[in-house]
């Protein structure tokens, strides 16, 4: 036990502090490192507390894929020489007051609510779902994943299609030095307009290309 | 103190998220960092969900939790698209210079 929350406050030290330096540095670059701290510990923590399924997927999918994707924006932007251009901090001390007035209300706000949990109806566990010990967290969540939860499963592969199709659009560029097969002109076709039938006289030939 | 309940977990969460918050506010530079700033509350928002998951032993917040894995992938990978594209017309992604919209 005292092990355990031992780690526990390791690791959330750590998120916290990488979390606050995510929003801090004036390079990007550093603060995507930073995020893929968070990202790493929060995974940590997941597996610590029993969602070891969970923890795997959050970085196979943050870390591997959304994080890394950010990386590569902020390398192809190139916003850190455009930034390191003009080096004032005055936007970053305007907004500071509000931005920090705001974020402490909501964070007491969050607090009174965590505080308040002491207080709560006595709420039951509902054991409907929930493993029993010799299943694995992986195999019970694939037992509700792929029965109960059917539907939105499905949909939230609707969603990543649509994504997918949304990204691909967005960003495609259509360029004119290169040839393009278009099935609607190639479909369309007729033989009046690509055949052409001549006689050919003897001794004469034809030319072609002219 | 020595024992970890479930409001550590949510206290975590809470400071995650309100740093989150912090970044939008604070941040004039470039919209990438708002971007990891909704990340970030996205992350706790799930730290939320799974803690509260294991203490009450109930699997459905650990799948709503993929189900938000997913729309959070979705949604980077659209903003970035945007952001890439606003660069290239714009030439900046200044959050001060962007005010097309103001009209």
């Amino acid at each position: 036990m005292l092990a355990h929350s031992l780690f526990f406050y390791f690791f959330s030290t750590i998120a916290v502090f990488a979390s606050v330096m995510v929003i801090v540095p004036r390079n990007t670059v550093y603060s995507v490192f930073f995020l893929i701290l968070v990202f790493v510990t929060v995974s940590i923590l997941f597996i610590m507390i029993g969602a070891e399924f969970l923890g795997m997927i959050m970085l196979i999918v943050y870390v591997g894929a959304v994080a890394v994707l950010f990386l590569f924006v902020v390398m192809m932007l190139n916003v850190t020489q455009q930034i390191s251009k003009k080096t004032d901090r005055k936007g970053f001390f305007n907004n500071i007051s509000g931005g920090l007035t705001v974020g402490l209300i909501i964070f007491l706000e969050l607090v009174v609510v965590v505080g308040g949990w002491k207080y709560k109806v006595d709420l039951s566990p509902l054991n409907s779902n929930y493993s029993t010990q010799e299943l694995s967290n992986t195999h019970s969540l694939g037992n509700v994943l792929y029965t109960d939860y059917i539907h939105l499963f499905q949909i939230s592969g609707i969603i990543l299609l649509i994504a997918i199709i949304g990204a691909i659009t967005l960003t495609f560029k259509k360029r004119d030095d290169v040839k393009r097969q278009n099935y609607f002109t190639q479909i369309q076709r007729e033989k009046i307009t690509s055949v052409k039938l001549v006689d050919i006289e003897s001794n004469t030939g034809v030319k072609i290309d002219d | 103190m020595i024992e970890i309940t479930l409001e550590h977990y949510l206290i975590l969460s809470s400071i995650i998220f309100t740093i989150g918050i912090v970044g939008i506010f604070l941040n004039r530079k470039n919209v990438i960092i708002i971007l990891m700033s909704i990340e970030l509350m996205i992350v706790a928002v799930n730290i939320n969900l799974v803690s509260f998951s294991i203490f009450l032993q109930d699997l459905s917040g650990q799948v709503f939790t993929m189900f938000i894995l997913t729309v959070a992938a979705a949604e980077a990978a659209v903003g970035l698209a945007i952001i890439v594209i606003y660069y290239k017309n714009k030439g900046s992604i200044n959050v001060e210079q962007i005010s097309s919209l103001k009209g």
